[in-house]
């Protein structure tokens, strides 16, 4: 295998480094990162190679269940890039940075979130889960801090008073999403990966990304569903 | 058993918590006790080459350790890895006030220099918030800095001295090297500490 002879230089230690303290670094802004590394340590800058930069650096965190992994944002459809561990089986990766309680509330968050249409939870939805946690009842002033703090770590972003998975959130938990909520979340009917926000048909209940769907009805005059060419009854954005 | 290590390691390293060689046992290695020794080593060499840091022990008798940056200091990215650009920009600020007055200074010395920064301990600061938690609270647990009571001062006062991932991350020189440019002198300009600096 050819990437794996591949060693790794300064300038991919040094990418890895930073990717790992931005928690989710975007498209642009890693291939800046990308040419500065190679610039600050003499290696060789391969303009257009970004993803073979990363394919080297991922060779060598495939044994550590790691990997720098690419997640289209679902507000802005651009390409992010975060580290992500693999051998993860919960919310470990907050685990260290939260309370019992504080993760608990993330994680009925979550739930509703997974289980809505659209992909949002309102305020109001989140601060009445506050009443009814196990660990300990939340004061709603208290999940209002805490749901700040998880806007400003990047967990969930806000948008009119209503909260979503941030995209670090659903690249860093792809699977462990896909694999806990399987008869809930959904799958891209397009693209195949986790769709939080989605359009769904109402007659067959396949689900799309807005981005998606907003690429596969382009120009179509009468917009039907791919799987079950029911009239799609949505406008498409 | 190596990569739960690392991970571990990585972890607590985000938050620049220096790491007790009792935590990694219980948490990580448990029952492999016998094999500490070579999992550390391995976990180790796995950082170097893979992250670039490097697992040191800054306390021998009650082991505790930190991961420092292994890469060589990037120009303006001296002691940061992530963006607490301006945070290291005040440290970075600290320690060579530090330095270049002797290894060693008054906290009353430090707050009057910061006070020309327009840098106040009693004052919210708009970048950094509360100064006094930031400088002798967070700098001190991330080892920054060391602070230690003078004896018999009342009301008690405090030295400043560079703390053992100071010492570790970055050199007398390099800060030197950084006042003289900020001054646009040549650092052999400051005899004494230039000396202490190419002993170093």
């Amino acid at each position: 295998n050819n990437l794996m002879a591949a060693q790794m230089t300064n300038a991919h230690r040094r990418f890895l480094q930073v990717l790992m303290s931005n928690g989710i670094t975007e498209g642009s802004e890693a291939r800046k990162l990308h040419q500065h590394c190679c610039e600050t340590d003499k290696v060789y800058y391969a303009h257009d190679k970004l993803d073979d930069f990363i394919s080297i650096i991922n060779s060598h965190l495939q044994p550590l269940f790691m990997q720098i992994r690419k997640g289209i944002s679902e507000d802005d459809g651009r390409a992010h890039y975060a580290v992500v561990n693999l051998a993860e089986t919960e919310v470990t990766k907050m685990a260290s940075d939260y309370t019992e309680i504080e993760l608990e509330l993330f994680r009925k968050t979550m739930d509703l979130i997974i289980l809505s249409e659209n992909g949002f939870a309102s305020s109001t939805d989140i601060l009445n889960l506050a009443d009814q946690l196990k660990t300990k009842k939340m004061k709603k002033k208290e999940a209002e801090q805490v749901l700040k703090v998880f806007v400003e770590d990047k967990w969930l972003s806000e948008k009119n008073g209503e909260y979503t998975l941030h995209t670090r959130c659903i690249i860093e938990m792809e699977q462990y999403i896909l694999s806990n909520y399987q008869d809930v979340a959904r799958k891209c009917n397009i693209c195949r990966s986790l769709a939080i926000q989605s359009q769904v048909c109402e007659s067959c209940g396949i689900g799309m990304h807005l981005r998606c769907v907003r690429k596969y009805f382009r120009g179509q005059t009468e917009p039907r569903c791919p799987k079950c060419n029911e009239f799609w009854s949505y406008d498409t954005p | 058993q190596v990569s739960e290590l690392v991970q571990f390691l990585l972890v607590k390293d985000q938050k620049k918590i220096p790491i007790k060689r009792a935590d990694m046992l219980k948490n990580v290695i448990r029952e492999y006790r016998n094999a500490y020794a070579e999992i550390v080593r391995r976990a180790d060499r796995i950082l170097q080459e893979v992250f670039g840091l490097q697992l040191v022990e800054i306390d021998t008798k009650r082991h505790i350790y930190i991961l420092i940056n292994n890469l060589p200091h990037a120009e303006g990215q001296h002691l940061c890895r992530g963006k607490e650009k301006e945070e290291m920009g005040l440290l970075l600020v600290i320690l060579s006030f530090i330095f270049m007055k002797g290894n060693s200074v008054k906290d009353s010395a430090l707050w009057e220099f910061l006070h020309l920064l327009r840098v106040y301990p009693g004052k919210q600061h708009s970048v950094f918030g509360d100064v006094r938690k930031l400088v002798t609270e967070e700098f001190v647990r991330q080892k920054y800095l060391e602070t230690t009571p003078i004896p018999l001062t009342d009301p008690p006062e405090f030295k400043f001295q560079w703390g053992p991932r100071a010492e570790k991350e970055t050199s007398k020189k390099d800060v030197l090297n950084f006042v003289a440019k900020m001054q646009g002198k040549d650092p052999a300009f400051w005899a004494s500490q230039y000396s202490e600096a190419e002993a170093n």
